[in-house]
């Protein structure tokens, strides 16, 4: 629980528990709220920014339902006329989306795994022990966090074509599991940590590695979430490095495999809204269920920035 | 320094009886530490920083990876001067970011506003309003295109209701960025809007009660409380929306790939381009280091700025 609120790191920690406190959803509603038609205007305000937002997504839906003929139709229809569910076994059968379904979580769940599991076993060591370089060596994985990812796509791709690894799940995976951001934001997380936690721990005989998985590890669950599911997610939707890296059917990803569809039948609007949306449910579905975790990721970095 | 002494951490029942006791824990504790650091160090050094180094090599070289690589010195840099497609590139990155980034922050901020006003179902419509953060770029960029389809399109036949004669968005030279923009408005404003409720959150409600008390209308409030203890949120939004912008890269490939006549093609996609449709490694590389350079400059004039106009109350 306490955990919970120490993840800005940097101070905000007891900031953090003093602002849940005060914000409990009274102390949050601007205090000159007051009649009741604002409030419905608000609601209306809400719903409308809703639908509004939301459009796109919808549209995606329907057209991917539309026969052949309504979606190519020179000028678009919106609701489908009737409604074609075989769209979806045509995907199917059109180009190997369950491959690249498939793929995409090979290649979004192995960079998700290498980089928690290897950044939270480094931050710790960057937390809680002491050695000489710790400084420098923070510092140089620090650095590493404002290069765009651009500048190290052009070294990644000739590391792993020297390696033969082009178009293989080594060379998919390892080039991107072991960015800062993970070892940076654990850091932040368990430095919030009290240290008597594990001080007791030692006192009953424990070693590090014993202190690291019994005590740290659970109280992290928390922050190790967050960076899994932001991770997995931007891993689903990487679309340059599988661009570059894959060149078959075998490692491809959906986002690889949607804009090649897209360059082959680049017309077919209800097959290629089918494939978007098939695509986007998974994404979606993850979302909904990790949502908390999602936000507090959000927030976390954004209380970090202080 | 014996093996027995660092082997690793050990229980209480084979505490050291020799001195200096103090040494013999520091090293023990080093050792751990670079055990805890191993995988993740070897990783980061190869796949990382080892090619954040390698791209400065790499800039100095000519190398289209077929044949052996020979040294170009400072050429490929000096080559960006004249190169007409890289400047109208920086330019259009330019343009998409100074738009994109002020329109992000506004839609997200009155968005954040929107769902602090004490709603029942505020969570729900914060879920809602998420949604297109968390899909796939290229995927619902399909049905941007879609959208903006010239002719009874979903985009122009709303403006044809209030009497607009939509232009044909991705294919005109003057609309394209526009468009782009506003697929990316809708597709990134989420992040801001979750960063600002945190921040709205953060303030105490008492600073308004005592504002109303004072006498401050609702825009006043807006203007003397809320902005001022947003502003460490709104830094951080900007900070990582310029960055983010200047690396541009999906929605311009999928939905304008570039054109028409240059007018979309962004530093990232002219990179790509360099690199793995022309394969001149050495001169997408120097490319590489410019955008950084860019995005460093800008970063740290940010970094400037925040001292004079961000509140911090610590």
């Amino acid at each position: 629980m306490t955990t919970e609120l120490t993840v800005g790191g940097r101070g905000t920690a007891k900031r953090g528990a003093a602002e849940r406190r005060t914000s409990a959803p009274a102390a949050r509603a601007a205090p000159w709220r007051s009649t009741a038609a604002s409030g419905k205007l608000l609601v209306f305000a809400c719903f409308l920014v809703t639908a509004l937002t939301l459009t796109p997504i919808v549209m995606m839906v329907l057209v991917a339902f539309q026969s052949d003929a309504e979606s190519m139709a020179a000028r678009p229809s919106f609701w489908p006329s009737s409604w074609h569910w075989e769209n979806l076994e045509r995907v199917f059968t059109l180009i190997p989306l369950g491959r690249y379904l498939l793929n995409t979580v090979i290649f979004a769940a192995g960079t998700t795994l290498l980089e928690t599991m290897t950044a939270a076993l480094a931050a710790y060591a960057f937390a809680r022990l002491e050695f000489p370089g710790r400084g420098w060596l923070f510092g140089a994985y620090l650095a590493t966090l404002m290069v765009p990812t651009q500048v190290t796509l052009i070294p990644q791709f000739i590391l792993v074509a020297k390696l033969h690894a082009v178009d293989t799940w080594a060379g998919m995976i390892l080039p991107h599991a072991f960015t800062a951001l993970g070892v940076f934001l654990l850091r932040q997380f368990f430095l919030g940590i009290p240290r008597d936690y594990e001080e007791a721990a030692r006192l009953d005989g424990a070693n590090r590695w014993q202190t690291f998985t019994r005590v740290i590890l659970p109280l992290a669950v928390p922050a190790i979430a967050t960076l899994a599911v932001f991770k997995f997610i931007s891993q689903w939707n990487n679309l340059l490095w599988p661009l570059v890296v894959s060149n078959s059917d075998a490692t491809r990803t959906v986002a690889v495999g949607l804009q090649v569809f897209q360059q082959s039948d680049g017309t077919q609007w209800n097959l290629l809204l089918m494939a978007a949306t098939i695509c986007t449910v998974p994404l979606i579905v993850i979302f909904f269920l990790t949502q908390r975790w999602f936000v507090r990721g959000i927030t976390m970095s954004g209380l970090g920035g202080r | 320094m014996t093996v027995q002494t660092t082997a690793g951490p050990s229980g209480p029942s084979q505490r050291p009886p020799d001195p200096p006791p103090r040494w013999r824990d520091r090293d023990r504790q080093t050792l751990a530490a670079w055990l805890f650091l191993l995988p993740s160090l070897v990783g980061f050094a190869v796949f990382t920083a080892g090619p954040v180094l390698a791209a400065g090599v790499v800039s100095l070289l000519d190398w289209n990876l077929f044949s052996p690589p020979a040294f170009a010195g400072p050429r490929n840099f000096a080559r960006l001067a004249g190169d007409a497609t890289f400047w109208s590139a920086l330019g259009n990155t330019a343009y998409f970011t100074f738009a994109s980034v002020p329109l992000t922050i506004v839609v997200s901020l009155a968005l954040a506003l929107l769902l602090n006003q004490g709603l029942r179902r505020m969570a729900v419509f914060r879920s809602l309003l998420l949604l297109p953060y968390a899909t796939i770029t290229v995927a619902v960029a399909f049905v941007w295109v879609w959208l903006y389809i010239p002719h009874g399109g979903l985009v122009n036949t709303v403006l044809s209701a209030f009497g607009i004669d939509g232009p044909a968005w991705l294919v005109s030279e003057r609309w394209a960025m526009p468009a782009l923009i506003a697929m990316s408005v809708w597709k990134g404003f989420g992040f801001g809007m979750v960063v600002f409720l945190a921040g709205l959150a953060a303030i105490p409600g008492q600073l308004y009660e005592a504002a109303r008390i004072d006498g401050c209308g609702p825009w006043q409030s807006f203007r003397r409380i809320t902005l001022p203890m947003l502003s460490p949120s709104v830094f951080f939004v900007v900070v990582t929306a310029i960055i983010a912008s200047f690396q541009v890269f999906d929605q311009a490939l999928v939905m304008t790939n570039g054109g028409p006549a240059w007018q979309t093609t962004t530093l990232v996609m002219y990179i790509y381009r360099t690199a793995f449709e022309n394969y001149d490694q050495g001169y997408a590389a120097a490319q590489s280091l410019v955008l950084f350079a860019f995005i460093a400059v800008i970063t740290v004039i940010q970094f400037r700025l925040q001292r004079r106009l961000v509140h911090y109350d610590h």
